[in-house]
């Protein structure tokens, strides 16, 4: 396997121009000749069908939802970002560059990141063009706020649900081209394996959901847009359906998998309650413009949060890191609230910190602060049965976003010709850790801006065969996904895919969750075969194969979740530095923070699929920073 | 705590299906009501039956997915609250719960508690949408817009596509799903340029896809879990009169 | 005309004429029960205010039009709307009932009113009231209470009203349309989209008035005559 990432030559800021010229065209009236499958509608799966229809592609467009508007990009609160500089505050395409590469510990390729910040500000425009209501200043012009890792307010937002309104965006032009006849969409469908055929991504293999039958779909070129793979966790921000299928089976098929130990846990989510709940919920970063964090400096405080006075209070992300102060990047807001937590001065000694708006209540008034943040407030309210207009928040960091994926090129292709990823799917552009309203604006960039080029170049430039769904590749690919299916049905024992899933959880929370070490990680690897073996054994998955079963999604899921987790842990075990999201507590500062190893691991690690149960083979894109220098990444 | 659950089964669609009365034990009041449902369903997994097909995906109240009608109100006691974000400190011990699925002939049971919402999505593609393709439009900030207009197309277009405004209604009316994107985008300097034919279309296709006709029963707002204003029903009935009278179609 | 057809033609149109009827008969109703309000004054000279009024009624117009032409062409045209009143609520009910063909175990009703739930029942025990009263008042066709007399508006009123099934009738179908002009002022604006904030507040209080004025002053004259108040 040959890692080529395709990055044009010339200065950075003119990489993306010349490579547009420089790619080959498909001509109108060819474009109606090719088919292109696109699996997700999401932002990215969403503006990649919706942009292909408009150019005059034929496209079919996949989701297991029943609706495409409900892919979990739906459910992003806070902002997207673009460096449009409204606020005059000093932005740049350059700065958000910068930050983007800064934010993701120099591990992301510069060139991507570029023409990402590049893009961000098209996105803007298309998006209010589409009618995304974004919130407006008194004059009609457009607002912005600040995130985490960011000096600048660039962060555009509609409320706090920034993810619907882009969503139902690009949803309205995806229904623009259903309506037109250039999208045959396929909702309440999953795909279930990737046809190679000749080396190169010619079709999928999926499940009708309603009638449990598998269809075969055959394309010139698959684009997947489907998301991330946070559920390995269990407990996740993510929704109950997401998972890794499939990039998992491309992955199976040849696509190289990279960096997938890159998760990042989110600073500022309602601490696990209990052993019986399914999900952890987001609150959003933008709480953190507002509120501020602290724990007591006491260990083993008893009293009510709003008892212990003024100067026992340790505000430590202001403390630690005075110019960003509660607004540290992710990564590093989680990683201290490990440290205090571990330290026994969370909430009750427990695994939460306060996140406090006793202070910009008294400085703006309630009415301000209903305004802001009124529906994250009444969400806080309805989980936890407590009013944080009175009593302090209490968050805690939870999974919630996966930079890794599958490898991609510059063009966005992985290794498998054809085969093209989107949006969280793939790995590109935010390194060890993502900045907030980041994955808004790389979904959309990677949809309406990059693919529907260079899609174009590589259908152009490529020889295609013709092939339909006759082709043995896909009676082969259709025979394994029935077999793998019927044996989930077939095992036949106690215990539902839940309770294997939960357990996953457990072994990757506590060994590839916040932080890892090399005896942790060996202890993964020996435990999750253990887990994937008793699962094949003692699942239980009751129905049938040719109905609506969603016990049988699930196993599917869980099953790969079972073999993917193994592979997390091999690259964190691979990677024996820290860098953003990925600690590895043999390579921290006296003050906690990562230390990287430059010399030895800037490397991307992109992963080749060896067999079940094998230990997979490393290849290395290695990467260079020409434009924002290596450094360590201080907040301070 | 301790509650009955007499809960709506059903094979397939051509199943007559009926009610199947299940009794959950300690139940804790700060599971969410999924997850209670979760909890029974891996039991009936150990008992040897078949779990109960019910949607639902982000579990944070956004994505519209989650149904169920709960003793009689989709969404269940709360307001303003999906059924994913009920937590079930909202009962109390001894209660008993009839849930049924989303019920209307646009909304066919697909199996128990699941329904086809697609109804939604073709009323939607009939028109919900601006023209416009991706490309390079005029830079954001050209085209001001009020906040109060921003403010207010934002309130209609915080709709979810749940579909609870139809289940609840008592004629199976689409009224204020319609009405929140019609108005959505008729509020906005960019829904300009189709605001006839979009409302025209749209109500076409609701009336095609068999919802009931309204009658201003105003169950729809009250069981919004996005508290979606029935301000908006009257806005859309102002949109296709003015849209028929103007001779669009 | 064909756009109107065409507005018609979807469920919204249907409701708008619903609303644009229901308004004429809000009115139409107002000035009826003021007009046979007049039974309750005394006899001057032997003469009754009402009949005079009837006579009034009866020969406005004159003389482009002969005597009761106006009176006839308003209660065909009244008639008319209410067929078409009626047609549209026959025609979204069908919608309606089509559109849930398995209906719920357990229904509660949240923001619904009595008023809301009781339009499709009120509509046809105000139909029946509407044949009745014709046949009743206007024609004389069903008179329980003796001998109609054409014209005698006041003996007839009082003749009618005192037996005492007409007036628990009469009183029953005026509770029904309390219950029917209530839901129906509010719902009338709301389909014809008159929607503000600011003055929502003021169609459901309106909707109030105009229910309880015209029931009160309805059920006040059967009421009355019945219990000998009237003379």
């Amino acid at each position: 396997m040959k890692l080529d990432s395709k990055v044009p030559g010339g200065p950075i800021e003119e990489k993306w121009d010349r490579h547009r010229f420089d790619m080959k065209l498909v001509s109108p009236a060819n474009k109606r000749k090719f088919e292109i499958i696109v699996v997700g509608t999401g932002l990215a799966g969403a503006s990649a069908a919706a942009t292909l229809a408009e150019l005059g592609y034929h496209v079919k467009n996949f989701c297991f939802q029943d609706s495409p508007r409900r892919a979990h990009s739906i459910s992003a609160q806070g902002g997207i970002n673009a460096a449009k500089n409204y606020p005059n505050d000093g932005d740049s395409i350059y700065r958000l560059f910068y930050d983007t590469v800064k934010g993701g510990d120099f591990r992301s390729r510069e060139a991507n990141v570029y023409r990402l910040a590049q893009v961000s500000n098209n996105i803007i425009d298309q998006c209010v063009a589409q009618g995304v209501p974004f919130a407006r200043e008194y004059g009609g012009m457009l607002a912005n706020r600040s995130f985490g890792g960011a000096q600048v307010s660039r962060t555009f937002y509609a409320r706090g649900q920034t993810g619907q309104q882009l969503l139902l965006g690009a949803y309205g032009a995806l229904n623009r081209q259903i309506a037109a006849g250039k999208i045959e969409m396929h909702t309440r469908t999953e795909m279930i394996d990737l046809v190679v055929i000749n080396g190169k991504a010619r079709g999928i293999v999926v499940r009708d959901l309603i009638t449990g039958k598998l269809e075969r779909h055959v394309g010139h070129a698959v684009v997947l847009a489907t998301g991330g793979y946070s559920p390995v966790f269990y407990l996740s921000t993510n929704a109950m359906n997401c998972n890794v299928n499939a990039a998992y089976r491309a992955y199976k098929r040849g696509a190289a998998f990279a960096n997938p130990c890159f998760t990042q846990i989110h600073p500022t989510c309602i601490p696990v309650h209990g052993d019986r709940q399914s999900k952890l919920t987001l609150m959003s970063e933008s709480l953190r413009n507002d509120g501020r964090i602290w724990v007591p400096k006491k260990v083993g405080e008893t009293r009510e949060p709003n008892d212990i006075p003024e100067e026992e209070r340790d505000y430590y992300l202001e403390r630690k890191y005075p110019s960003f102060g509660n607004l540290a990047p992710r990564d590093v807001s989680s990683r201290a609230a490990l440290e205090v937590c571990r330290e026994g001065r969370g909430v009750n000694g427990g695994n939460a910190v306060y996140l406090d708006f006793r202070d910009a209540i008294q400085r703006l008034g309630k009415e301000t602060i209903k305004a802001r943040y009124g529906n994250l407030f009444d969400m806080y309210q309805r989980i936890t049965d407590e009013n944080p207009y009175e009593v302090p928040m209490r968050i805690y960091p939870a999974p919630h976003y996966t930079m890794g994926g599958l490898w991609v090129d510059y063009n966005l292709m992985s290794t498998i010709p054809g085969l093209h990823v989107l949006g969280e799917a793939n790995f590109s552009d935010h390194g060890a850790n993502r900045l907030g309203a980041s994955a808004l604006m790389q979904g959309l960039a990677d949809g309406y801006f990059v693919i529907p080029y260079t899609i174009g170049h590589y259908l152009a430039s490529t020889s295609l065969e013709d092939v339909d769904t006759s082709h043995p590749a896909f009676a082969e690919a259709e025979a394994s996904a029935v077999d793998r299916l019927k044996k989930l049905l077939a095992v036949g024992g106690t215990r539902s895919s839940d309770e294997f899933h939960k357990k996953l959880g457990r072994i990757m929370w506590d060994y590839v969750g916040l932080s890892r070490s090399k005896e942790g990680l060996e202890k993964a690897l020996k435990l999750i075969p253990e887990l994937r073996e008793e699962f094949w054994e003692d699942v239980r998955v009751p129905g049938g194969l040719n109905e609506f079963n969603q016990a049988l999604e699930k196993a599917n899921r869980v099953a790969d979740f079972l073999e993917f987790a193994e592979l997390m842990a091999y690259d964190a075990l691979d990677r024996d530095e820290s860098c953003g999201a990925h600690l590895r507590v043999e390579h921290q500062s006296d003050e906690g923070e990562a230390v990287r190893n430059d010399e030895e691991y800037s490397y991307v690690a992109a992963w080749e699929f060896k067999g079940v149960g094998v230990k997979p083979e490393l290849h290395k894109e290695p990467l260079e920073f020409e434009y924002v220098k290596l450094a360590t990444r201080s907040y301070k | 705590m301790d509650l009955k659950l007499k809960i709506w089964r059903q094979k397939g669609p051509e199943d007559k299906g009926g009610f199947v009365t299940y009794e959950v034990k300690d139940v804790h009041p700060d599971q969410s009501f999924l997850e209670m449902l979760d909890d029974l369903n891996v039991r009936l997994i150990h008992e040897g039956e078949d779990p109960i097909a019910f949607d639902h995906d982000c579990r944070e109240g956004i994505c519209g997915m989650c149904s169920l009608v709960l003793n009689g109100r989709p969404h269940g006691p709360w307001d303003e609250t999906t059924t994913c974000q009920l937590h079930m400190r909202a009962y109390k011990d001894g209660d008993t719960i009839t849930i049924e699925p989303f019920r209307a002939k646009a909304f066919p049971v697909v199996k128990d508690l699941v329904v086809d919402r697609s109804a939604m999505d073709r009323v939607l593609q009939a028109g919900g949408y601006i023209s416009v393709a991706t490309g390079n439009p005029q830079d954001a900030n050209t085209i001001p817009v009020s906040k109060d207009d921003a403010e207010r197309a934002m309130d209609a277009s915080a709709c979810i596509g749940c579909g609870a405004c139809i289940a609840s209604c008592p004629n199976a009316s689409a009224m204020l799903f319609v009405a929140a994107k019609v108005s959505h985008l008729a509020l906005l300097p960019q829904g300009q340029p189709e605001r006839m034919i979009r409302v025209d279309k749209m109500v076409a296709q609701m009336d095609a896809e068999g919802f009931g006709a309204c009658t201003n029963h105003t169950e729809c707002e009250a069981v919004c879990p996005k508290g979606i204003s029935i301000d908006f029903i009257a806005m859309l009935n102002r949109e296709i009169t003015r849209s028929k009278l103007s001779g669009v179609s | 005309m064909k756009r109107v057809v065409n507005l018609y033609r979807t469920s919204i149109g249907k409701k708008i004429i619903m609303a644009i009827s229901g308004f004429v008969f809000v009115a139409f109703v107002i000035v009826h029960m003021l007009g046979n309000l007049k039974i309750f004054y005394p006899a001057h000279e032997g003469v009754y205010k009402i009949d005079v009024y009837g006579e009034f009624l009866r020969t406005v117009g004159y003389p482009v039009f002969a005597r009761g032409q106006v009176l006839w062409i308003f209660r065909i045209t009244l008639i008319g709307l209410a067929l078409f009143h009626i047609w549209s609520a026959i025609v979204t009910w069908l919608m309606s009932r089509s559109a849930r063909p398995i209906k719920y175990k357990v229904v509660e009703p949240v923001a619904s009113t009595l008023a809301s739930r009781t339009m499709r029942i009120g509509g046809v025990v105000i139909a029946v009231f509407i044949i009745f009263h014709m046949l009743n008042l206007t024609t004389g066709d069903i008179f329980p209470g003796g001998q109609f007399e054409h014209g005698a508006v006041h003996d007839n009123m009082l003749a009618n009203f005192s037996v005492w099934w007409v007036t628990a009738f009469y009183v029953i179908a005026m509770l029904f349309l309390g219950l029917h002009l209530y839901h129906g002022v509010w719902s009338a604006f709301q389909t014809l989209g008159v929607s503000n904030p600011k003055y929502n507040s003021w169609r459901r209080g309106l909707a109030w008035f105009v229910a309880i004025l015209v029931t009160a002053g309805n059920i006040a004259i059967p009421l009355a005559i019945l219990m000998g108040k009237v003379h």
